[in-house]
């Protein structure tokens, strides 16, 4: 775990230091008069004339004291910028984990106690469709139904007027995001519920006469939640990625959109520090995952 | 009990289909919707390749009068904010997001391969290296790791390829490691070991084509991923660059503005990406369900 993390610090670290030409090359070409003085002092300020190695190291130490360094851009503490914004993708996170798996589950379940229905091909019609839908397109389109149906769009703002409001800033670009994952959810949850209803405790349970609610939901349900929670435990590491898009589409100003927004204007501390976090929360989810497991298949425990 | 004739069974289950058309003309029968997503993506391909005779105009052709035009018989779907004709450029634009689709899945697959082979195979310190690889190209979502990439490799269509294929090389890596684990300890291999193959050619000539269902399974998927990934990269700005059209970018030229005054811009670009991906995904799931049909999805 922690040399995967390091590895990623080393990798991401190199890769945008590859190109040649760093942060003051930059801001002199746009300024226009070079001062070759200037430039070096600079450098020497940002700690750019050290060798790649020292200003690696630099970071890394720093990062250990929860000294992130400083953003080019606005020359605050990294920390400054990136802590305020994390609450709010965190909200969108939990909301969007939170309908995947609301919209996502009970559908799956439907889907394979119904197999071979109409209603089955129609949900999995509908999974693989979320499945393919780009999911900034979707944003896109919320936004022009919700022009049309209600002559405004759901516009982030800090201070939400009502709760209505408050509601809508927050759930629908939940949705946009969580539709994927609700897809996602759905077919797996409906593969391991298939797979499940054909095992031999199953035909048991109904000749003792358990009800179906009992078979389908205490015995089929928990038995198959191991790949449900795998895929939901993916999905909440890989969300971030359609976090970057779907902040962008609705203007939000959270960690994903401001990732974005630190490569446009190679402000590399930004973009170093939110890498490692993002892959940070990966590790996280899958060590969470991986706990669960012991949870609910008592079969698994895991040496300590 | 009725009697059951075994003709009309054995037809029904395919006993004379075994070889060539026949063959595939009724694996096409048992799988309807797999038939209609390779339809799609051939015309997608057929599209891309035929661009130049479809397109009626220059994708690239400005027409400053009839900018921001509604669809019309002129226009087929409307025109952008210069006045450029939008089926035009989707047409095009079929071009580039498969090529990138493509040649992305195609380099990501050939280096997973490879990875997978070696790790598998040689096991020690090779696989030991090569996990750890793995597991660190694994712990960013693909959308990020292809953001980084692009990022510090500088907007162009090569990049932009090794940007998403990078990516995609875990998944692959894995699944041919563990089928290249399984098949290691088979007798056949042994056999070959005793009789004096190299290494080399035990990999390639056994090992490699019994990988290659879950492989072609896999690459399915993975080219819907690079197709999302690459419409992702170019809607933020950071994918393809100018010249070329990308439906990515022409989701993002439009974007909140134009949603009120054309919402054509929103709409044609936005279903040419879900109908491609949607295309792989049915013939993915198809392929899955031929090749191996203990997954079920």
């Amino acid at each position: 775990m922690l040399i995967t993390l390091f590895g990623i610090s080393v990798i991401i670290f190199v890769l945008l230091r590859i190109v040649p030409g760093n942060i003051v090359d930059i801001l002199f070409d746009a300024a226009g008069f070079v001062d070759p003085a200037d430039k070096i002092n600079l450098e020497r300020e940002l700690g750019l004339d050290q060798s790649i190695v020292v200003q690696y190291l630099h970071w890394i130490g720093g990062l250990l004291h929860g000294d992130l360094g400083y953003s080019y851009v606005s020359e605050k503490p990294a920390l400054d910028e990136i802590l305020p914004r994390i609450p709010i993708t965190a909200r969108l996170a939990g909301l969007a984990l939170l309908f995947s798996a609301a919209i996502g589950i009970p559908l799956g379940v439907l889907s394979a106690l119904k197999q071979g229905s109409r209603l089955d091909y129609v949900l999995r019609a509908i999974s693989l469709s979320g499945l393919s839908l780009p999911s900034f397109w979707l944003g896109l389109l919320i936004l022009m139904a919700s022009v049309s149906m209600f002559g405004t769009m759901p516009i982030y703002t800090p201070n939400p007027q009502s709760f209505g409001q408050a509601i809508a800033i927050y759930c629908v670009p939940a949705l946009a995001v969580g539709f994927r994952s609700a897809a996602l959810v759905m077919r797996i949850t409906r593969s391991s519920m298939l797979e499940v209803l054909r095992q031999d405790y199953i035909r048991t349970a109904r000749a003792k006469g358990a009800s179906e609610t009992t078979i389908n939901f205490r015995h089929a349900l928990k038995n198959g939640m191991l790949p449900i929670i795998t895929v939901i435990g993916i999905e909440a590491a890989f969300l971030f990625g359609g976090l970057i898009v779907t902040e962008t589409v609705f203007n939000i100003p959270g960690i994903a959109r401001f990732l974005v927004e630190a490569i446009r204007w190679r402000d590399y501390p930004i973009v170093q520090n939110l890498v490692m976090f993002c892959a940070l929360i990966v590790v996280l989810a899958n060590f969470t995952v991986d706990m669960l497991y012991a949870v609910f298949d008592p079969r698994i425990r895991y040496n300590d | 009990m009725s009697a059951i004739n075994y003709d009309v069974e054995l037809k029904r289950a395919g006993a004379h289909a075994t070889r060539g058309w026949r063959k595939y003309t009724f694996l096409a029968g048992r799988h309807v919707l797999g038939t209609i997503g390779l339809v799609i993506m051939v015309v997608f391909v057929l599209a891309a390749i035929f661009a130049d005779v479809i397109a009626r105009f220059d994708p690239l052709q400005v027409d400053s009068v009839h900018a921001l035009a509604a669809p019309s018989a002129k226009y087929w779907l409307g025109t952008d904010a210069f006045g450029r004709d939008v089926f035009s450029r989707i047409i095009h634009g079929a071009r580039i997001s498969l090529a990138v689709g493509l040649g992305s899945t195609a380099l990501g697959g050939s280096i997973g391969v490879v990875i997978g082979l070696a790790s598998g195979y040689l096991s020690g310190w090779v696989d030991l290296i090569f996990q750890r690889i793995i597991d660190i190209l694994q712990a960013l979502p693909l959308l990020v790791l292809a953001l980084v990439m692009t990022a510090a490799l500088g907007p162009s269509l090569e990049n932009v390829i090794i940007a998403i294929a990078i990516p995609l090389v875990p998944s692959v890596a894995r699944v041919i490691r563990a089928n290249t684990l399984a098949l290691r300890e088979l007798p056949f291999v042994e056999a070959a070991n005793a009789i004096g193959m190299s290494d080399t050619r035990i990999v390639f000539r056994h090992i490699l084509p019994n990988t290659l269902a879950p492989l072609i399974v896999l690459a399915t998927a993975q080219l819907g991923s690079a197709i999302l990934t690459e419409a992702s990269l170019s809607f933020l700005g950071l994918g393809i660059p100018e010249p070329y059209p990308s439906w990515g970018r022409m989701l993002s030229e439009s974007a909140a503005e134009y949603v009120r005054t054309a919402p054509w811009l929103v709409i044609f670009p936005g279903i040419a990406i879900s109908l491609a991906v949607f295309g792989t995904n049915l013939f993915g799931d198809a392929l899955r369900d031929i090749l191996d049909p203990r997954q079920r999805g």
